[in-house]
């Protein structure tokens, strides 16, 4: 049974870590679009993709994944925009589970993005 | 959409956008009596009564992006096809309550799908917000108030890696005792 007394444990590690994992200013931003339309076409499970793959490869400090509304490309969505600081914003869509794990190796970890999931190469 | 979770992640978005520092989701079913509710209050800065007339439209929304709002009416209508009902009280500066009954027996009934996920993002990417949820089934009820774990807490944010697994776990235990073992 999860208890008030784990999450004191937790409270107390994350203090201890509290030096360490304090905002981090050149942390890259994952946003993944959740208004009705992003979330109708399957951006939840995108989301938890994003959030699985960064906490399985330890990188929880150096990228935040976050929601956003909707940007007014809804026949695109799910939409991903990923920034990372000092780098153009990159516009991901039709992002599925199964593309993030080369957006987050290829993108945010060694920097080339993956142009072909980009709205560039998709847009007609 | 394909799960009422995702209604619910949805509209509960509109209480973030309405500036609320409380949103509250509660989810009763139960099979004996053949009905499921969703309410979500909050105590956000609310709509006028003209605004609620006009959120029920689908050609109102108050973003700028685009011309239509489906959040709302999708949710009305995942309500009134399963011969449930659809109610949306608000006042302006308190807040607004959206509630949505089902007839859970109804063909047309909408899975309520994965709702722990739908709480969890919230929590995770809203760590300044609180949210309490329960649910209640003929088996019994449990809550999960944001409070009581930020009292715990002492600072340490919600979002906090940690912190989200135990809230995961916490909702999926306490979800079995009362599905018996059967989430969906």
């Amino acid at each position: 049974m999860k208890s008030l007394a784990e999450l004191q444990a937790i409270r107390d590690r994350a203090k201890a870590n509290v030096a360490l994992r304090k905002e981090n200013p050149n942390a890259a931003r994952v946003l993944v679009g959740m208004a009705t339309c992003g979330i109708a076409a399957g951006a939840r499970p995108v989301l938890n993709a994003f959030t699985e793959e960064i906490a399985k490869r330890g990188l929880q400090d150096d990228i935040v994944v976050t929601q956003t509304g909707c940007i007014g490309i809804c026949q695109y969505e799910p939409v991903v925009e990923v920034e990372i600081p000092g780098q153009e914003k990159v516009t991901y869509v039709k992002v599925t589970p199964e593309k993030v794990p080369k957006i987050v190796n290829d993108h945010l970890v060694n920097k080339n993005v993956v142009t072909e999931y980009t709205i560039g190469s998709i847009a007609d | 959409m394909r799960e009422l979770s995702l209604n619910v992640m949805d509209v509960a978005q509109n209480s973030v956008r309405a500036e609320a520092s409380l949103v509250e989701i509660l989810v009763e079913e139960s099979d004996k009596n053949d009905f499921l509710t969703i309410t979500i209050r909050d105590n956000g800065c609310g709509m006028s009564e003209e605004q609620v007339q006009q959120v029920i439209d689908p050609f109102f929304t108050t973003r700028t992006t685009r011309k239509v709002g489906l959040g709302v009416p999708l949710f009305k209508m995942s309500a009134e096809q399963t011969g449930g009902s659809f109610d949306i009280q608000s006042e302006l500066g308190r807040g607004t309550q959206t509630k949505a009954s089902y007839v859970k027996s109804h063909v047309d009934m909408t899975p309520l799908g994965d709702i722990n996920s739908t709480v969890s993002i919230l929590i995770r990417c809203n760590p300044d917000i609180d949210f309490v949820f329960t649910r209640t089934t003929d088996n019994g009820t449990f809550t999960l108030d944001t409070r009581e774990l930020r009292a715990v807490l002492e600072g340490v944010s919600l979002d906090t890696p940690d912190v989200v697994e135990w809230i995961e776990e916490f909702l999926k235990e306490q979800t079995e005792n009362i599905c018996g073992g059967a989430e969906l």
